[in-house]
C-alpha cells in the first residue's frame, strides 16, 4: 500500500472517530434541548458543562478529592510493600513458589470485591474499609508478578554471576534486580489501577466521604447535572493517574 | 531402597501437600483468633460458617437471591459474548473500522465504568436490568479486545493461500478465520466472565431488593458474621466454579493449536 493512500486512510479513521463524537453530544444535546428526554434521567450537555465549571472554581471537589487519593495512597503503599516483600522471600525458593503461586493465583481469580460487607463489618463505613479493600485486590497482582519476576531469571545468568564470584549483595543488584525490575513494574502499575478502581467502586457502594461518594449523593439527590459533572471529573482524574502511572513505567522500563 | 518416613522430605517433594499444610494453618488461625480473641460480633470461627450453612439456605428470601444473582450472571454473559463476538469481527475484519472504531473502543474500555454505576441505576432501576446492563458493560469489551486481537493475528500468508486458491468470502471465514478464532474467543470468554463477575457483583452490592447484595447488607447490619461468611463464601465458590469452567473450555479448546 502506498504511502499516499496508507495517510488519506488515516485520515478517514479520524474523520470517523470525530464524527462519532460529534454525532453523540449532538444527539445528546438535541434529544435533552428538544425532543424532551427528562432533565432527571439526562441532563442537558451545557447544564452539566456549567456544573463542572462551578464544581471546579468552587473548589467544593477538594475534601472528596483528598479522602479518595489518601486511601489509594495508604492502600497503594500497604500493598506494594507487602506484596513486594513477600513476593521476593517467596522466589528464594523453588519449593516455596510451587507451593505458593497456585495458592495465590487461585486466590486471585475470586472476586475480592465479595469481601467488601466483611471490611464494611469489621472497619466500618470510613476509609478503612476502602483501604482493606483496595489493598487486598491490588496485592495479588503485585505479589504474583515479584514472584514471576524473581522466580524466574535465566539460570545461566546466575550462574554467571557465581562463577565469576558475585557476592550476594552484588547478586541481588546486578543480577536479579535488573531482570525482575520490568516485571514488578507492570504487577505495581496493574495493582495501582485496580487500587484506584476498587476504592472509588467501594466509595460508591458504602461510605461516608470521597469522589464515588459524592456521585451517589448526587444521584440520590436527583442533582443529575452535578453529578454529570463529577462523573467526567473523576473519570479524568482516574484517567491521568493512570496514564501517569503507565508512563513511569515505560520510562523506567526503557531505561 | 528402603525408605525411613521422613515427613518433612515427603513434604518437600510433594508441594500440593505443603499446599494444604499451609490453607489448614490459615483455617486454624482463623478459628483459633475467632474463638478467643475476637469480639463474635464481628468474626465467626470457619466451623461456625459451616454449620450454619445448612440454617442459611433456609432463611427466607437466600435460595431466591442466590437464583436471581445467577440469572444475572448467565444473562449478562451471554449478552456480553453474543454482542462482544458480533462487534469484535466486525471491528476486527475490516482495516477501516479496526483503525477508526478501536481507538474508541479502548477509551470506553479504560474509563473507570464504576463511576457511572448510579447512571445504571437511574436508567434501568434497582432490579435485575441494571445488575445485567452493569455486567455487559464489564464483560463486552475485554472480549471484543480480545477477538480484535485473534482476527488479526491471522497469518496473512493462510488468508493469501485460500484467496489464491480461489476460496470465496465464506470459504475464508469458515475454514481459515472460524478455527483460528476458536482458541481466542474462549480466551476473551474467560475474560468476560471475569469482567461479568464483577460488574454483576458490584452492582448487587451497590444496591439490590431482592438478591444478594440485598442480605449482604442486611446481614452487615445485623452483625451477623456467620451467615455473612457463608454467603460471601458461598458466592465466591460460584464464581470459582463459573471461572473454571470457562478456563477449562478455554485449554480444551486450545489444546489443537500447539505452534
Amino acid at each position: 500500500m502506498s504511502a499516499k493512500q496508507d495517510r488519506r486512510d488515516k485520515l478517514a479513521s479520524r474523520a470517523v472517530q470525530i464524527g462519532f463524537l460529534v454525532a453523540l453530544i449532538g444527539l445528546w444535546y438535541f434529544g435533552t434541548a428538544y425532543w424532551g428526554i427528562s432533565r432527571i434521567l439526562l441532563p442537558n450537555p451545557v447544564n452539566v458543562w456549567h456544573e463542572l465549571k462551578d464544581v471546579l472554581s468552587s473548589g467544593e471537589y477538594l475534601p472528596d478529592l483528598k479522602v479518595t487519593l489518601m486511601e489509594v495512597a495508604i492502600a497503594f503503599t500497604i500493598s506494594c510493600t507487602t506484596g513486594v516483600t513477600l513476593g521476593y522471600v517467596i522466589s528464594r525458593s523453588q519449593f516455596l513458589i510451587k507451593v505458593f503461586e497456585p495458592l495465590l493465583a487461585g486466590f486471585y481469580s475470586v472476586p475480592i470485591i465479595l469481601f467488601l460487607p466483611l471490611y464494611v463489618l469489621f472497619f466500618g463505613l470510613g476509609p478503612g474499609s476502602k483501604i482493606a479493600l483496595g489493598t487486598t485486590i491490588s496485592f495479588f497482582p503485585i505479589v504474583l508478578n515479584t514472584i514471576a519476576g524473581f522466580g524466574y531469571v535465566d539460570k545461566i545468568f546466575i550462574t554467571a554471576a557465581r562463577s565469576m564470584g558475585a557476592s550476594d549483595v552484588q547478586m541481588f543488584r546486578y543480577v536479579l534486580l535488573p531482570a525482575a525490575f520490568p516485571v514488578i513494574l507492570t504487577g505495581l502499575r496493574i495493582g495501582f489501577t485496580v487500587t484506584l478502581l476498587s476504592i472509588l467502586g467501594s466509595e460508591t457502594i458504602a461510605s461516608l466521604a470521597g469522589l464515588g461518594h459524592k456521585i451517589v449523593h448526587l444521584a440520590e439527590a436527583m442533582e443529575t447535572a452535578r453529578m454529570f459533572a463529577y462523573i467526567a471529573f473523576a473519570v479524568v482524574i482516574a484517567a491521568s493517574l493512570n496514564s501517569f502511572v503507565s508512563s513511569l513505567e515505560r520510562r523506567a522500563k526503557h531505561r | 531402597m528402603n525408605r525411613p518416613l521422613n515427613l518433612k522430605r515427603e513434604i518437600v517433594r510433594r508441594p500440593a501437600l505443603a499446599r494444604l499444610v499451609v490453607l489448614a494453618a490459615l483455617f486454624l488461625l482463623w478459628e483459633i483468633s475467632a474463638r478467643w480473641w475476637i469480639d463474635p460480633t464481628f468474626l465467626s470461627p470457619p466451623s461456625k460458617v459451616v454449620a450454619g450453612l445448612g440454617e442459611l439456605f433456609y432463611t427466607r428470601g437466600i435460595p431466591r437471591a442466590l437464583q436471581i444473582t445467577f440469572w444475572e450472571l448467565a444473562v449478562a454473559f451471554v449478552i456480553s459474548v453474543v454482542v462482544g463476538l458480533v462487534v469484535g469481527l466486525a471491528v476486527g475484519l475490516s482495516r477501516f473500522s479496526n483503525r477508526s472504531l478501536m481507538p474508541i473502543i479502548l477509551l470506553l474500555y479504560g474509563t473507570p465504568q464504576i463511576t457511572i454505576l448510579p447512571l445504571f441505576i437511574l436508567y434501568f432501576g434497582i432490579g435485575p436490568p441494571s445488575k445485567i446492563a452493569f455486567g455487559v458493560s464489564h464483560g463486552i469489551f475485554p472480549i471484543i479486545v480480545t477477538i480484535v486481537a485473534g482476527v488479526q493475528n491471522i497469518k496473512p500468508i493462510l488468508m493469501t493461500a485460500a484467496h489464491s486458491m480461489g476460496a470465496s468470502r465464506w470459504q475464508i471465514f469458515r475454514w481459515v478465520i472460524f478455527p483460528h478464532m476458536i482458541p481466542t474467543f474462549f480466551a476473551g470468554m474467560r475474560l468476560g466472565m471475569t469482567g461479568v463477575l464483577l460488574g454483576v457483583l458490584l452492582a448487587e452490592l451497590y444496591v439490590s431488593s431482592a438478591g444478594i447484595g440485598y442480605f449482604t447488607q442486611l446481614f452487615t447490619q445485623a452483625f451477623d458474621p456467620t451467615k455473612l461468611l457463608g454467603l460471601v463464601s458461598v458466592l465466591a465458590a460460584m464464581a470459582i466454579v463459573l471461572n473454571e469452567i470457562v478456563r477449562r473450555a478455554e485449554v480444551h479448546f486450545g489444546r489443537w493449536r500447539t505452534d
